[in-house]
């Protein structure tokens, strides 16, 4: 006779096992090691909870110190490896498989460890790619998340970073699985119900709140003033002529100078309310002059932002918050608003190729993908319309009827020809390369696939890839906007005019842009005080970013 | 450091009366530009100290294009270089062209 609930059977004998270290629901801290010992087995799927932002850090200690006698050749899948532990959890024996989705601040340490075999790798996703898998063929056996407080019943409370919890919540208790939650504290009311307690097996009180890295802020004192040029270039060059109204920034100072130039030059180009209102977003400091200033109907983010709690909850009209009145922000939501919802991402990148594929992994550094690939993609799944996917859609494919057209999905990288120590940003051969074929990956690292790409913006110039109706066009076009660097100089000087006169370059004054202009006066916001003050005093910066 | 002189052909005359004038600082990824106008008409010259080697035929094409986009006929240049990045350079070369077009301060 077949078992059909062996799963069932194994959570009740995981509880029944870490219940000896617990009263009720709650474990001591102090009792984690032999809790985790208690409930863990050899070869689990673990999820343990961190991305690029919030971290169930007590938990990745905890984890890192089990014993690998007894705990060992777990399969980790999860999100961010961000933390030490993340990496010494292999280091020690205790996990062997990993598959995972961003590792920027560890991106040479695993690097290291993947020459090394010491990790063996699945693959890297995006989030909601990796999100997906916890559905299909890598559901969590056991999953240790982070929360604000939880009550004796399990509930949780997320707060504004609840980001990616609920989802691997769902995909590791209803299939099984175990769930264990780190909170600051246990409460006799949680504010609100995040995750509701049947969901909850178990629950350890650390007595501090979990790491969150403010990833999204970015100081206005270090924008420069070819940051400043490529935001007007792509403000007067991409956001007016196409009305890009629903889109998501990237992380970086381009797109900071973007948020900071929508009150200043967008209000001179007469853009507000008709770019920019919607967003899949992270809440930037630097957008709070344009919020204030009236330009922002509405975000959705994926997680929040340290110092920005105070802000979203006294604009409610603008972010999604809940009964308690802080964020609610979710990661799987978001990213599917970013890739259904959106009809503009722009980010950076740190190599681009002559076909526009981009990548930040280095032949040492692997950084991972997070997000960016996932907004950075044209959704072939999207069946509605709006002014700027229809544009871009006809500039791709003028002949086909109208009505049997794709639009797409504007994808836009956006730099500086040189980045730091003069390193170019365009390259003959990606870096991804060497390090996929020193690992034999299947797949080079690659973060924006050139055919997603539609525009490249750097100090030169916008490059429309739309336009561009074979490689040789496409290559001359790239070359075009890669000023000074080995790409840009070694460009076919007549075959980059003539891209120009047909617009598929085009030049700041091309645009009407005098280079000049392109002045720190400009920014709505010089520093992170003036961000402060522009909010009202409601954004509280963190410590580090303060320096009056 | 590494020291780099120039003398391009420069059609366009500097505009305006000033004598002198004086952009930028000398920093990490940034520059000083000091413009005088003591080179022979139609010809700029260039006096260059960078901090960053290997990089003369870059500085040779940026020079080249600023000398075709701007008017720097008749200006000797004398520039403090400390690993500026080539757009930084195009843009503080620009921002000297416009000042020294100024009145005399």
């Amino acid at each position: 006779m077949k078992a059909w609930a062996t799963q069932k059977a194994t959570r009740a004998a995981r509880i029944e096992a870490g219940s000896r270290y617990a009263r009720g629901k709650a474990v001591a801290a102090a009792d984690l090691p032999r809790f985790l010992d208690a409930v863990l087995r050899p070869g689990d799927r673990v999820c343990l909870e961190g991305d690029n932002q919030k971290q169930a850090d007590l938990l990745a200690t905890a984890l890192a110190d089990v014993d690998p006698a007894k705990i060992h050749d777990l399969h980790m899948v999860q999100s961010g490896v961000v933390l030490p532990a993340h990496l010494d959890i292999f280091e020690k024996g205790i996990a062997r498989r990993l598959d995972y989705s961003y590792s920027g601040p560890q991106a040479a340490r695993i690097a290291r460890m993947l020459f090394s075999g010491q990790i063996e790798l699945g693959a890297v996703h995006t989030y909601l790619e990796l999100f997906a898998r916890y559905f299909v063929d890598l559901t969590p056996n056991v999953a240790l998340i982070a929360a604000v407080s939880a009550d004796v019943a399990g509930n949780l409370y997320t707060g504004p970073n609840t980001e990616d919890t609920p989802t691997i919540v769902e995909a590791t208790s209803f299939k099984g699985g175990l769930v264990i939650a780190q909170v600051k504290e246990i409460v006799d009311q949680v504010p609100r119900v995040d995750i509701p307690g049947d969901q909850v097996h178990f629950v350890v009180e650390a007595g501090k709140p979990f790491y969150v890295e403010p990833l999204f802020t970015r100081d206005p004192a270090a924008i420069t003033e070819t940051q400043i040029l490529t935001a007007m270039l792509a403000i007067k060059g991409l956001y007016a002529p196409y009305g890009v109204r629903r889109l998501n920034h990237g992380i970086g100072f381009n797109t900071a100078a973007i948020e900071l130039l929508l009150p200043t030059y967008g209000e001179t180009l007469g853009l507000k309310g008709k770019v920019c209102t919607h967003w899949a977003l992270n809440p930037h400091p630097t957008l709070i002059p344009a919020i204030e200033a009236g330009w922002v109907e509405q975000i959705h983010c994926f997680g929040s932002e340290v110092g920005m709690e105070d802000y979203i909850a006294a604009r409610s009209d603008i972010f999604f918050t809940g009964l308690d009145g802080s964020l609610r922000s979710n990661r799987a939501f978001c990213q599917t608003a970013g890739l259904y919802a959106c009809d503009m991402f722009i980010g950076s990148t740190l190599q681009i190729d002559l076909a526009g594929h981009s990548s930040t992994v280095t032949a040492s550094r692997m950084a991972g993908f997070g997000g960016a690939p996932n907004m950075g993609s044209d959704p072939r799944g999207r069946r509605h319309s709006s002014e700027p996917w229809l544009k871009a859609g006809a500039e791709a494919d003028p002949d086909t009827h109208p009505h049997l057209r794709r639009g797409r999905k504007l994808v836009v990288q956006i730099g500086e020809t040189f980045g730091d120590q003069n390193v170019p940003l365009f390259v003959e051969r990606l870096e991804a390369l060497t390090l996929a074929e020193k690992l034999d990956l299947d797949l080079a690292p690659v973060m924006i696939y050139g055919d997603d790409v539609t525009h490249i913006v750097t100090e030169e110039g916008i490059a429309n890839l739309l336009l561009c109706r074979d490689r040789d066009e496409r290559e001359q076009a790239i070359r075009g906007i890669a000023g000074y660097t080995d790409i840009g100089r070694g460009r076919d000087r007549k075959m980059v005019e003539r891209l120009r006169e047909r617009g598929v370059i085009r030049r700041p004054e091309d645009l009407g842009i005098d280079p000049l202009d392109a002045d720190r006066r400009l920014l709505a916001a010089r520093s992170i005080k003036d961000l402060m003050l522009a909010s009202g005093g409601l954004y509280r910066p963190p410590s580090r970013f303060r320096n009056w | 450091m590494e020291r780099l002189t120039f003398t391009l052909a420069a059609a366009k005359q500097a505009g305006g009366l000033r004598q002198q004038a004086i952009i930028g600082v000398v920093a990490s990824g940034n520059l000083e530009v000091m413009l005088e106008r003591s080179a022979p008409s139609g010809t700029c010259t260039f006096e260059i100290e960078t901090a960053a080697h290997g990089f003369g035929a870059v500085w040779e094409a940026v020079l080249n294009d600023f000398v075709a986009r701007r008017a720097a006929g008749g200006l000797r240049i004398t520039i403090n270089d400390g690993g500026a990045r080539p757009d930084t350079v195009a843009l503080r070369l620009a921002q000297g062209v416009r000042l020294i077009e100024g009145d005399e301060a």
